[in-house]
């Protein structure tokens, strides 16, 4: 019997694998992934089978425990936002060297327009180089089919799954058909062990298996449910759609599309039903939210004997995601009557929240550092990369997840002083330790302070996996015990934040500083709660 | 039917919950949903926004095109003005005229006012004001949503429904405490659009 829900498509996904027979979810949290691996915390079926779901300290980590779920046969999901990726890449390239087990699924989650993020990469082009299957819905029941599609598929095969998603579909509501919940598989170990061991010999081997199934990925998507070729009247213009783009496509034709269209929500991109589209078309048009993925395929570097427009040829822009209205410009078509915008209004940016100890940080910190002629503050990735906003403007770098530690290093390596870090609690044990260990090992002369919020803050307060052992982790790495101070971020120990941070720029050598204090929204939670 | 609405915002005034409670209605109501929103950053204390669109025949986009909005439904009026370009010449802005000022450059009040009284339909009032007469300031959502309701498209005990579905956990005096701003709203923008 099928049931009726109202679900976010990342919902969509974190249901369809649960009633796919789920046995483990592995995610650090990421806007806009986050969802998929809550809705399953929150699952009651999910709970009474044990389901794995705790947060994973990174991606990285979340990867290669889904793989060893997947190695004893059991099915596992891992999630994360499209940086994620880079992190978790060591990991997932090679799991497509080892193959899968139990059915596996990366859902990376691409944020285009930057909503939340600090760049626009396309996850697709991490299945095409690692030579995974790549399924990318273009709505909320698609992602939910998908997910126990996606599962078999990986079985099948016996490959990891790379499932892609953007902002909008991750974050868009629909009403989405569930099946019956498919019992969990059992333990079994894999039928071609040494694929498992990368060893050079054993590898060799698995690559020329792996380049040959990339081929049958290729007839599976031909076949796919997914991929779809709608003949149309007119042939002056074929349309390549893939994912979400559809959905921009068909609202500008509500009573259907009068060119032959071929939407794509599986890849490698099915060669046999382009080549039927370009052929039986005098021009073509390629839709797909994110970078040009299979624009670049279809033009490469020669030219075309047919016109081939998209992304490159400048029909659609080339950054930010897709509209209703940029897909309508495309198509030829004239834009809806409307008002300008209006002249009034002024950017809102988000901002620190009132009564968060990171303004607290900032606020002694900026006082701290201002007798110093050149102080560099490397900052990091969360809530407090707000921090580089008015009235703070407190940070000199935002990168990546752990760049605070590491370029304060390098930075302090090239005689900066002081060179201080900021980071956050949950991006410390993400990938802060590593670097850390490296500036303790030459007792580099730098500041690192963890504004500890006791949580993962940004992505809406999720468990930070470092609560309660930060100090703990620095000595152990080799930090001197010494040089390892806490504070509470509170307005009242200002002066004695600001006279911790001074003592510690002034020491010729590595220090921590723990400056804590609940994050305003969980302390919130948890008092209502109490 | 098909209602299409921007439901706008500053993060943390509520607006996904009115976004939830329509939805709700709706599935009840066996029509076809979608609903965008943002998540993360922007959520704190910047602008937000959320797309619904409401329809008995399948819904294509989840975002709706610029010109087409049936609605601005906002809690904040140099939000609602924000997203004009969305909207319908025929459309309506529902809004409440309490201004959140948490930047340095906000506007004169007057002109965001007179920008929103140019347009044709809108209903326009301080809806936190009302929530605090008749219930808690905390409810000026559900004011809005009252208000916003002779123009969605479906009947206000369906949506009354919704709220006591989304707000039924939390006991009876919240959800009578929101269905009573609710009715608030709805009176006051029956009367303003002398409906």
């Amino acid at each position: 019997m099928s049931t009726k829900h109202l679900l976010l498509g990342d919902e969509a996904i974190a249901l369809g694998a649960i009633n796919a027979g789920l046995s483990g979810v592995y995610a650090y949290p990421g806007t806009p992934s986050t969802e998929i691996t809550e809705y399953i915390q929150g699952n009651r079926l999910a709970r009474e089978r044990g389901i794995h779901s705790h947060w994973s300290t990174n991606e990285k980590t979340a990867m290669e425990e889904a793989l060893g779920m997947s190695f004893c046969g059991k099915r596992a999901l891992v999630c994360m936002k499209h940086v994620g990726m880079n992190v978790a890449a060591d990991g997932f390239v090679n799991s497509a060297m080892t193959g899968a087990n139990g059915g596996l699924i990366v859902v990376a989650a691409d944020d285009p327009s930057m909503h939340s993020s600090q760049n626009e990469q396309d996850s697709r082009f991490y299945a095409k180089f690692a030579m995974t299957p790549c399924l990318e819905p273009s709505s909320q029941q698609e992602a939910y089919d998908m997910t126990g599609y996606g599962f078999r598929l990986s079985e099948e095969m016996r490959i990891p799954v790379l499932m892609r998603m953007v902002t909008r579909m991750a974050h868009s509501r629909g009403v989405v058909e569930a099946g019956e919940p498919r019992a969990e598989n059992t333990l079994s170990y894999p039928a071609e062990p040494r694929q498992w061991v990368l060893m050079p010999a054993n590898s060799r081997r698995r690559n020329d298996a792996l380049i040959a199934d990339y081929a049958r990925f290729e007839k599976l998507a031909e076949e796919s449910p997914f991929n779809r070729f709608t003949d149309g009247a007119d042939h002056s213009l074929g349309i390549i759609v893939s994912g979400i783009a559809y959905n921009y496509l068909m609202e500008n034709f509500p009573d259907g599309c009068p060119y032959p269209v071929l939407k794509i929500s599986q890849y490698p991109l099915p060669r046999k039903m382009i080549r039927r589209l370009v052929d039986e078309c005098d021009r073509v048009l390629v839709i797909e939210e994110g970078q040009p993925f299979i624009e670049e395929q279809l033009t490469g570097l020669l030219p075309q004997d047919k016109e081939i427009a998209g992304k490159f040829s400048g029909a659609l822009p080339r950054s930010g995601e897709l509209t209703p209205d940029s897909v309508r410009a495309a198509l030829g078509m004239e834009c809806h009557q409307r008002k300008g915008r209006s002249q009034t209004v002024m950017p809102r940016p988000p901002a620190l929240c009132q009564g968060c100890g990171h303004r607290d940080v900032y606020s002694a910190l900026n006082d701290a550092l201002r007798t110093y002629s050149s102080p560099k503050v490397f900052g990091d990735i969360g809530c407090y990369t707000l921090g580089w906003l008015s009235p703070f403007n407190a940070i000199d770098s935002c990168v990546d997840m752990g760049a605070s530690i590491t370029m304060a290093k390098g930075a302090a390596d090239a005689g900066q002083h002081p060179s201080v870090a900021i980071i956050g609690d949950s991006t410390f044990t993400h990938s802060g330790m590593t670097g850390l260990l490296d500036a303790i090992n030459e007792n580099t002369p730098m500041t690192v302070i963890i504004s500890d919020n006791l949580t993962t803050g940004m992505t809406g307060g999720q468990d930070s996996q470092g609560t309660g052992k930060l100090e703990d982790i620095c000595r152990g790495l080799g930090a001197d015990p010494a040089h390892v101070r806490t504070i509470d971020s509170l307005p009242k120990n200002h002066d004695e934040m600001m006279r911790l941070f001074r003592e510690e720029f002034d020491y010729a050598g590595l220090s921590v500083i723990v400056s804590r204090r609940e994050c305003i929204q969980t302390a919130r939670r948890h008092a209502k709660k109490a | 039917m098909k209602t299409d609405i921007v439901l706008a915002g500053v993060g943390g005034q509520g607006i996904l919950s009115i976004a939830t409670i329509l939805g709700q209605a709706a599935l009840k109501e066996n029509l076809y949903i979608k609903q965008a929103e943002v998540h993360g950053m922007s959520q704190r204390g910047g602008d937000v926004q959320s797309n619904l669109r409401i329809s008995s025949r399948p819904i294509a986009s989840d975002l709706i095109p610029e010109g087409k909005a049936d609605m601005i439904v906002s809690l904040e009026p140099m939000e609602a003005l924000r997203y004009v370009q969305y909207l319908s010449p025929e459309g309506w802005i529902v809004t409440s005229t309490a201004p959140f000022r948490n930047i340095d450059n906000y506007p004169d009040l007057d002109k965001i006012e007179a920008e929103l009284r140019e347009h044709p339909h809108t209903v326009a009032f301080d809806m936190e004001e009302t929530a605090k007469e008749v219930a808690n300031p905390r409810t000026s959502n559900m004011v809005l949503l009252g208000a916003a309701a002779p123009f969605i498209g479906l009947e206000t005990d369906k949506i009354e429904d919704g709220i006591r579905t989304v707000f039924g956990p939390k006991g009876d005096k919240i959800v009578e405490m929101n269905i009573t701003a609710f009715r608030a709203g709805l009176e006051r923008a029956r009367r303003d659009a002398k409906l």
